[in-house]
């Protein structure tokens, strides 16, 4: 069942679905990577929950002058309206009172959200009959999914994703220095607005399939889950693409396998998934690998101090130590050096003098950056180099390299 | 008739002062009810290097930030190279303070020198090998060639502010203005950001540099700007870094041993 839905042959409305799901969350991924850079991912919040009056007032509009209520472009153009007043009024909260930007966000927030559920309230006992469905936009309702529904979500997606490729150098620019940017010229104010537009386009865009209260997570998740891998901006926005772009893939393929699934919920759980595993196990900055770093980073520095001391004729009181040294053949029980243990402790006794000498040297600076106590000197430097420092060292040169 | 002209938004400044990289009329900012700077004018000489001096919270960096745009003054004009600040922004290079921006940002320190070529770049330009080569170059007059390729977060203080400089290097500006660029930087960097700026003076390019060390003051800097709020002084080192401008710069904050020991240095 779940390999029939992986490969799209669990009938018309799965294979819609799964499209739409996939192109929704590869440009909310790329979109909402700019937003988290320039740290204001929560903003995402505040829009999309003022999206829902604007959905409610487009039904009435529509039909009141006897249009389909349940009309998907008139409903996000309305969703649209709305979140744009949403966008302006934290806009000027933040800008024009004293008011923090978490402090806008929760105003503007609550506000449109509680408006948004008063109209609901009024829709439903106004008895049209059609508005079955608005509730659909709070959490995202595929089931009935019509092929104009899916074209729109997937022009609408490819559209941002083509804007937001076009701005992305400026928006870059401005997360990473708006004070630089400004002064060379660029409209900053004017470019977080088109970046918070283009987040409200995707919102807009994936209410019919996640809908309002979940589109968060599909903005912020796969950022957050892309950073763990990459320290470069414009991979990590590649990369946050695809952890979007599959979540809502998987997500929409597994809610397609049984029934009853809720799709936007389970696309948020996949991503959820893809930022656990990325926490977990992403070879530099994930949990487990700095934990593994700190273990053996504690574990060198025990034989470094333990070698210099072997080479001083001291003695070695700390347990950890001892044990460390014996494991590794350079010590025997009773604290007494073997021959490899004499060698390396010799060893590291000079390579403490070379990085002495290569610390105090402005032409070796990229080298002395690298400095940790640990690491072994020939790996930073050529053998001349060495020589050339040995020779700065004096004394025996019977130490080998 | 100067009204008309300040309608008309023709500069108003004085003879021989068309020219100035950067001149600032009667500028005035302010943070809600307490200004910042108030009502200051400042010329600055072309083709030399103007040290901004002040004691903290004296509108230092407001006064650059002002003259950029980055905040909006009250009141006041600022013109560059003769002109409005738009017309002549890309003959200026900023080097904001290094605590501005936060060093985790997930970029390598070649991408941050790049960002100063981004009118060449345009939006959706390729980075080609010239602007690598160019890059390149500016980070090797910095001293940070080796470093290209590392993330800007594995970086020392006086790195991260060579960085910036390297950034602005790429613009290859006719006016550049530092805010703080020795605040906190080991000696090796202090020598190396001070050995590029005498080579752009030597180039005709002219240096404004917020600075707050006022014992390598005569030592750096031919001309001086002191400020606190209000203008204090302005002009050549020997004029007007003084122990009475000093003092009344900077008031009671600055020990009377400070003052003699500049005093003596200035003979």
């Amino acid at each position: 069942m779940l390999w029939d839905a992986l490969t799209l042959q669990l009938g018309y409305n799965a294979t819609l679905v799964a499209i739409g799901a996939t192109l929704l969350g590869v440009s909310a991924g790329v979109t909402g990577t700019f937003l988290f850079l320039r740290k204001r991912a929560l903003v995402s919040d505040a829009i999309s929950h003022a999206t829902l009056p604007g959905v409610c007032l487009g039904f009435m509009v529509l039909v009141a002058f006897g249009g389909d209520g349940r009309n998907l472009i008139g409903l996000l153009a309305g969703s649209a309206v709305s979140a744009w007043i949403g966008l302006l009024c934290m806009n000027w909260l933040t800008r024009h009172t004293r008011l923090a930007e978490d402090a806008a966000i929760g105003a503007v927030l609550s506000v449109f959200f509680g408006f948004g559920i008063v109209l609901l309230t009024v829709i439903q006992t106004m008895g049209v009959g059609r508005q079955a469905g608005l509730e659909g936009f709070l959490l995202g309702s595929t089931a009935g999914m019509l092929w104009a529904d899916a074209l729109i979500i997937a022009i609408g997606g490819a559209a941002t994703l083509l804007l937001v490729m076009i701005i992305r150098r400026p928006m870059t620019m401005v997360a990473f220095d708006p004070e630089y940017a400004a002064a060379r010229g660029l409209p900053v104010h004017r470019i977080d607005l088109a970046m918070m537009g283009l987040v409200m386009a995707v919102t807009v865009v994936g209410l019919k399939i996640v809908g309002l209260i979940l589109i968060v997570a599909l903005l912020i998740i796969p950022p957050v889950t892309a950073r763990f891998w990459s320290e470069r901006s414009d991979r990590v926005v590649l990369l946050a693409g695809l952890a979007g772009g599959l979540a809502g893939y998987l997500g929409a393929a597994l809610s397609a396998s049984a029934p009853n699934l809720p799709t936007g919920p389970i696309i948020v759980l996949v991503s959820f998934g893809f930022f656990a595993l990325s926490m977990f196990l992403a070879p530099v900055r994930g949990v487990l690998a700095a934990v593994l770093r700190h273990m053996r980073f504690q574990r060198r520095v025990h034989i470094r101090q333990g070698l210099l001391a072997l080479a001083q004729g001291q003695k070695i009181y700390e347990p950890l130590t001892l044990r460390l040294l014996r494991r590794a053949g350079l010590a025997r029980a009773d604290g007494v050096a073997t021959e490899t243990g004499k060698a390396r402790a010799a060893k590291a006794l000079r390579d403490e003098k070379r990085w002495e000498i290569v610390r105090a040297d402005q032409t070796h600076e990229a080298t002395a950056a690298l400095y940790d106590g640990l690491r072994d000197i020939e790996t930073v430097l050529t053998r001349d180099q060495i020589a050339e420092i040995d020779r700065l060292i004096g004394g025996p040169q019977e130490v080998p390299a | 008739m100067l009204e008309l002209a300040a309608q008309q938004g023709v500069s108003v400044a004085g003879k021989g002062l068309e020219g100035s990289p950067l001149a600032i009329r009667g500028l005035t900012v302010s943070y809600g009810q307490k200004p910042a700077v108030f009502s200051v004018d400042m010329t600055v000489q072309s083709g030399a290097m103007t040290a901004i001096i002040g004691p903290n919270g004296a509108g230092k960096s407001t006064l650059l930030k002002a003259a950029l745009g980055i905040v909006t003054p009250l009141s006041g004009q600022v013109s560059v190279f003769g002109e409005p600040l738009e017309k002549q922004r890309a003959r200026i290079a900023y080097v904001p303070q290094r605590a501005s921006v936060d060093w985790d940002f997930p970029t390598r320190v070649i991408d941050v020198v790049l960002m100063g070529l981004s009118r060449e770049l345009g939006l959706l330009g390729r980075v080609r090998a010239r602007h690598m080569a160019c890059a390149m170059d500016c980070l090797h007059r910095v001293g940070m060639r080796d470093f290209a390729d590392r993330q800007i977060g594995q970086l020392s203080g006086g790195q991260q502010q060579r960085v910036f400089l390297a950034r602005a290097l790429a613009q290859d500006a006719d006016l550049y203005l530092l805010d703080e660029p020795f605040a906190g930087v080991d000696a090796a960097t202090e020598k190396a950001i001070i050995a590029v700026l005498k080579s752009l003076k030597e180039a005709g390019k002219t240096v404004v540099v917020v600075h707050h060390d006022l014992a390598t003051v005569t030592d750096y800097f031919d001309h001086v700007f002191l400020i606190n709020t209000r203008k204090v002084a302005e002009g050549t080192v020997a004029e007007a870094f003084t122990a009475e401008t000093l003092q009344s710069a900077y008031g009671g904050r600055l020990a009377t041993a400070q003052i003699d020991q500049i005093s003596r240095a200035l003979g």
